[in-house]
């Protein structure tokens, strides 16, 4: 699915993020990426729906080298993935459902199907009551449900989540980590960066930690392995 | 599904012009102002060129005749200047036509002037058209070097005068035009970056989720191609009736003059012909407006 090699990120600044990092994920894995504030966590996550582009090496998700692709096709490429922020990125002024049926309106869908599509989406996370709510009337997690919701709605294959739980209560937090379960069921590739320790190390899935910009641990069902 | 996308492009554009409300109202008024001038402006230009047209057509070259000459030279001298080349008509007028002429405007005046009958001190005289108004000065000149030739007389310095006041007003006019139209862009553009500003969150989304540029901007393209269209409103309105209530207050007493010269042009094309200028103007500057400041705020 994501093929990295030699993969650097420098900033004009100088400040260097990444630096010649390689990694491989496949089709269908739940990785974690974990690592100190800092330490390129976030410029990797950008990386991949390309936000910011390597200045060094090849970065491929399906074949496709992300660090070339132009300006005007990098809406194909973000519309074949879904991500999800810690502060959820909803618009207040629009409605639960239309907030998930945005993403679908951008990409000109016709209404019968864009309907269909979000309540599916809707009920696969739990709110299907709550579409004609605003997002100010709604729990953190229920906002947290609602940006996945919108970026699953596309059906797409690769989920990239910037510390998702980073915002929630402990319990809530679980509550949308089932929701990744779930989506993991069903055959998407998910990318989630965080700290939540109890999280890595009770849903065991592959984890890398990153710092300096390097991979310093890459192990499968491993653990947070950071003392907070 | 096309339909359904440039429906929502024109209602975002709609909502755009009246979330800024008071930003909408500056540049609105801005492009009204503009438009107002440059309306004015060119009806007045179109008048000023019809007119001067008119005098460049009516310019005659007065030749007077010396005081001495016979009839058979004075005839021999009106066949020469039909020879003479680029002139169109020859008319000739003779002393007591001249007299005539001269009590007429003197009205009940001219009988103080009794004794001038008797020992008519006034030149016969061949009025002379030239076929191309700008070759009067080399038709006057060839004029003046004939035989029996007393004066040419054409206007000159008048006609040079008044052109040249002419220029100075379209001169004037368009550089007061072009700042203005520059000033009801720029207000446009700092329109349409508040509404950018006001979105910037939504735009981040849009493009999160893959919203092409051209999805993203044409709601922005729509708000300043409103608010263009807008200011052009007034002055269209203005223009369209202002000029038909002028023109039938002024034509009237112009008729008086019982001139060739002074005719204003006739409301009824002219008018249509500068609100669709304006229209097109207003629909420019917005464009242009809202344009130039998406460039550097939609990058991805």
């Amino acid at each position: 699915m994501i093929s990295m090699q030699k993969v650097s990120k420098v900033y004009p600044n100088g400040v260097v993020a990444m630096d010649d990092l390689d990694l491989e994920i496949r089709d269908g894995e739940f990785l974690y990426v974990v690592g100190p504030s800092g330490a390129g966590k976030s410029t990797f996550m950008k990386m991949i729906y390309r936000e910011e582009k390597p200045t060094g090496g090849q970065l491929l998700i399906d074949g496709l080298d992300v660090g070339k692709i132009k300006d005007r096709h990098v809406p194909k490429l973000r519309r074949q993935l879904g991500v999800i922020f810690q502060d959820f990125k909803l618009l207040p002024s629009l409605t639960v459902y239309e907030n998930v049926a945005f993403a679908l309106e951008v990409v000109g869908a016709d209404t019968s199907s864009i309907r269909k599509q979000v309540m599916d989406v809707l009920n696969l996370v739990g709110l299907k009551n709550k579409a004609r709510n605003y997002p100010d009337e709604l729990s953190g997690g229920e906002q947290q449900r609602v940006s996945i919701a919108r970026a699953i709605v596309n059906k797409p294959k690769l989920i990239i989540a910037d510390e998702p739980t980073g915002n929630l209560d402990p319990e809530t937090a679980w509550g949308i980590m089932e929701v990744f379960e779930e989506i993991h069921r069903r055959g998407a590739t998910i990318v989630m960066a965080t700290h939540n320790r109890d999280i890595v190390d009770k849903i065991r899935h592959r984890v890398i930690a990153i710092e300096n910009g390097k991979v310093v641990r890459d192990e499968e069902k491993g653990a947070y392995g950071y003392d907070v | 599904m096309m339909f359904k996308t440039s429906l929502r492009h024109l209602r975002e554009g709609f909502k755009g012009t009246l979330r800024n409300g008071w930003m909408s109202f500056a540049a609105i008024s801005a492009v009204t102002i503009t438009l107002l001038l440059v309306g004015v402006f060119a009806l007045v230009m179109f008048n000023i060129n019809e007119i001067s047209d008119n005098v460049e057509n009516d310019v005659e070259i007065q030749v007077f005749i010396t005081r001495t000459a016979d009839e058979s030279s004075v005839e021999k001298l009106g066949q020469n200047i039909e020879q003479v080349p680029g002139v169109s008509t020859v008319t000739f007028s003779s002393k007591e036509d001249e007299l005539a002429k001269f009590q007429d405007q003197l009205g009940d005046d001219a009988a103080a002037y009794g004794t001038v009958e008797k020992d008519n001190p006034l030149h016969a005289r061949y009025i002379v058209k030239a076929q191309d108004p700008l070759e009067l000065e080399e038709v006057a000149q060839s004029v003046s070097s004939l035989e029996n030739v007393d004066d040419v007389k054409y206007g000159k310095d008048y006609i040079d005068k008044m052109f040249a006041f002419f220029n100075g007003i379209r001169i004037g006019g368009l550089a007061l035009i072009v700042g203005l139209t520059l000033m009801a862009m720029f207000l446009i553009s700092n329109t349409i970056k508040m509404t950018i500003f006001s979105r910037r969150r939504e735009i981040e989304i849009m493009r999160l989720v893959g919203a092409k540029n051209s999805f993203i901007r044409w709601p922005f393209f729509i708000e300043g191609l409103v608010l263009g269209m807008l200011g052009a409103l007034v002055p269209i309105l203005v223009i369209y009736f202002g000029y038909d209530v002028a023109y039938s207050a002024l034509q009237p007493s112009l008729d008086q003059l019982n001139s060739d010269i002074f005719k204003l042009i006739d409301p009824s094309t002219l008018t249509v012909q500068v609100s669709l200028v304006l229209l097109a103007l207003g629909a420019f500057i917005g464009i242009w407006g809202s344009t130039t400041s998406l460039g550097r705020f939609l990058k991805i």
